[in-house]
């Protein structure tokens, strides 16, 4: 056991050549980005926080800001809310059920984003699905607007990302030791009980673990924002698409990417700090 | 959900009857009863257990009529023999599967974006192999740093990256090309062959290494005999989910792609934005066919769903 820690540890080398490769790609493009962001203008070459003063100088800013972080964590919220009991489910089915259901949440992230996000606007438009169903039923009599919508966004965002938080939660899930659920009951603790004292406690790192990838994938979905939301919905991915390839404005776009980001990293860092507050109680992986 | 935690499980036992039942694994334990109370044993299931199966049941119904019901409304609507993205579609035809064959743009675009998923899976693969294999039972503090900064562009803000990276080729005097395009999908893909390889080689028994070096086998000859044949299918997994996230990535696509070197989800993107036509959902139809024979061969090579819950 000493012999195989020692060799292993003799084997970082061999991440050498991709952290090379990211710090030339990866790395070093955020810092010349910070340091573009930090110019008064795209020739200056002197050091200025002119950018950020203007970003939050402008209340129209920061409500984009807001909203973006405010529709990430709704579309979030709808995805705790359906992708939990599927990744309940599929880890009480049987194995063959499993694998079948794992494959249909699959599906959608991984047929194209562009693709998922066209079939809604078939659902959703003024002579779709839901219109018809809706005239159908006799709830409404003209055509509703859903295309063009936050409410539309989210819940085609909720669809195209809900597989970020099913597979990790249900890892967790199908890790659990039955026998507590068992100790549970039989200490007299209702199904209910079990399922919040036990179970949904216990399942607390594969629940951060998802809120965080699909947070973070509804912040920055460009293509379900920009054709769901249309182009009055204007979210942060857009912003910065405007401004760096419509408006030229290079050091201002990259103000706004740096200050995203942070507000991406603040998000995802209190959902760890949760997480790591529930993990006294139990991740034994 | 921190407050939830922090509480213990309280050990007073009510004497009711779910005493009876496994909630975890829904099947009934006689024995648990006589630790839950008194009470005499009743072999109907207690409303507190159905009303969560009925619950949790409905929800996932719901839930994967939403998840699999746009995939099919867009199958359908491909076949219409309609102008119109009506659906349900009036009659049916493959016209619009035939247009697919002079959209010139189109084409040149899916070839654009097949050339580039092919490089960056090769790319990525290779790399993110040999770093995985570096990093997967390390405890160096540089191992646990270059895990991060790996996993990073997975849930940093693609559209950030992409931008920077056009600020930052611009800065070095280049132009958007191909091969750039390819370095930087190459970033945003490498974490799930990471991922994937990183969990199997968790599965893999330290003392198979020992056993290999003791018997005389080198290095490369472990690796080729021994490791390789256990972690491929988490190899191959994670190559499967770097080509699907390559062929289909805007963000970086956005800025890193010009006219010349236009990509399928970008030229897509165009077209639902600007003229929509159902050319797009026949697109679209031939998309969904190849991803689901994709998974399908992934599933039965790769053992794909296994990699993936775990």
């Amino acid at each position: 056991m000493a012999a195989a820690a020692s060799a292993s540890r003799d084997d970082w080398p061999l991440a050498l050549p991709l952290a090379a490769l990211f710090i030339a790609f990866f790395v070093a493009p955020f810092v010349v980005l910070l340091s573009l962001s930090l110019q008064a203008e795209q020739a200056a070459r002197a050091f200025s926080l002119a950018q950020y003063a203007k970003f939050f100088g402008d209340t129209f800013n920061l409500s984009i800001l807001g909203s973006t972080v405010w529709l990430a964590v709704r579309a979030t919220l709808v995805c705790m809310l359906f992708g939990y009991p599927i990744a309940w489910v599929c880890a009480r089915a049987p194995a063959r059920w499993q694998s079948l259901l794992v494959f249909v949440v699959v599906l959608p992230i991984l047929t194209s984003v562009v693709v998922r996000t066209f079939a809604w606007i078939v659902i959703l438009g003024r002579e779709g699905i839901m219109n018809h169903a809706l005239r159908g039923l006799g709830l409404v009599d003209q055509p509703v607007p859903l295309l063009f919508t936050e409410t539309g966004v989210i819940v085609v965002l909720a669809q195209v990302q809900m597989p970020l938080m099913v597979l990790p939660l249900f890892a967790t899930l199908s890790r659990l030791d039955p026998n507590l659920g068992d100790a549970s009951s039989a200490l007299g603790a209702g199904a209910w009980r079990t399922f919040f004292r036990v179970t949904l406690p216990l399942s607390t790192p594969g629940l951060v673990a998802g809120c965080i990838l699909v947070f973070s994938a509804c912040a920055t979905a460009f293509v379900t924002q920009t054709l769901i939301g249309g182009a009055r919905l204007v979210y942060m991915p857009l912003h910065i698409y405007q401004q760096a390839i419509g408006a030229n404005n290079w050091p201002f776009a990259a103000a706004i990417s740096i200050v995203f980001t942070i507000a991406v990293m603040i998000v995802i860092y209190a959902l760890n700090r949760t997480g790591r507050a529930s993990k006294a109680y139990g991740d034994h992986r | 959900m921190a407050t939830i935690a922090s509480e213990p499980v309280p050990l007073r036992p009510k004497g009711r009857p779910e005493g009876e039942l496994r909630p975890l694994g829904g099947q009934r334990s006689g024995e648990a009863a006589s630790v839950g109370g008194a009470h005499p044993r009743r072999q109907r299931t207690p409303w507190d257990l159905r009303s969560q199966q009925v619950i949790f049941g409905a929800l996932t119904a719901v839930a994967v009529v939403f998840l699999v019901g746009p995939t099919i409304v867009v199958l359908l609507t491909s076949f219409t023999a309609t102008e119109s993205l009506r659906f349900p579609p009036q009659g049916y035809s493959l016209r619009w599967y035939r247009a697919l064959l002079d959209a010139d743009q189109m084409q040149a675009a899916a070839w654009n974006s097949l050339i580039v998923a092919v490089w960056t899976t090769l790319i990525a693969v290779v790399l993110g192999t040999v770093a995985a294999l570096g990093i997967a039972r390390s405890r160096s503090r540089f191992a646990r740093a270059a895990d991060v900064l790996f996993m990073s562009p997975l849930i940093l803000p693609a559209l950030a990256f992409g931008f920077a990276a056009l600020v930052y080729i611009h800065r070095l005097g280049l132009h958007p090309s191909i091969p750039l395009l390819i370095v930087g999908h190459v970033i945003v893909c490498v974490p799930f062959v990471l991922r994937t390889t990183i969990a199997a080689l968790a599965q893999v028994d330290p003392g198979l290494f020992d056993a290999s070096a003791s018997l005389g086998a080198g290095r490369l000859m472990t690796f080729r005999r021994v490791t390789l044949p256990i972690i491929g299918r988490g190899i191959a997994a994670g190559a499967f989910l770097a080509f699907m996230a390559s062929f289909d990535n805007v963000p970086v696509s956005l800025f890193l792609a010009d006219e010349r070197t236009e990509v399928l989800p970008i030229h897509l993107w165009q077209q639902i934005d600007t003229n929509l036509d159902v050319r797009t959902a026949a697109i679209s139809g031939v998309i969904i066919v190849v991803t689901i024979a994709l998974m399908i061969v992934a599933e039965r090579f790769a053992g794909l769903t296994r990699q993936l819950s775990r």
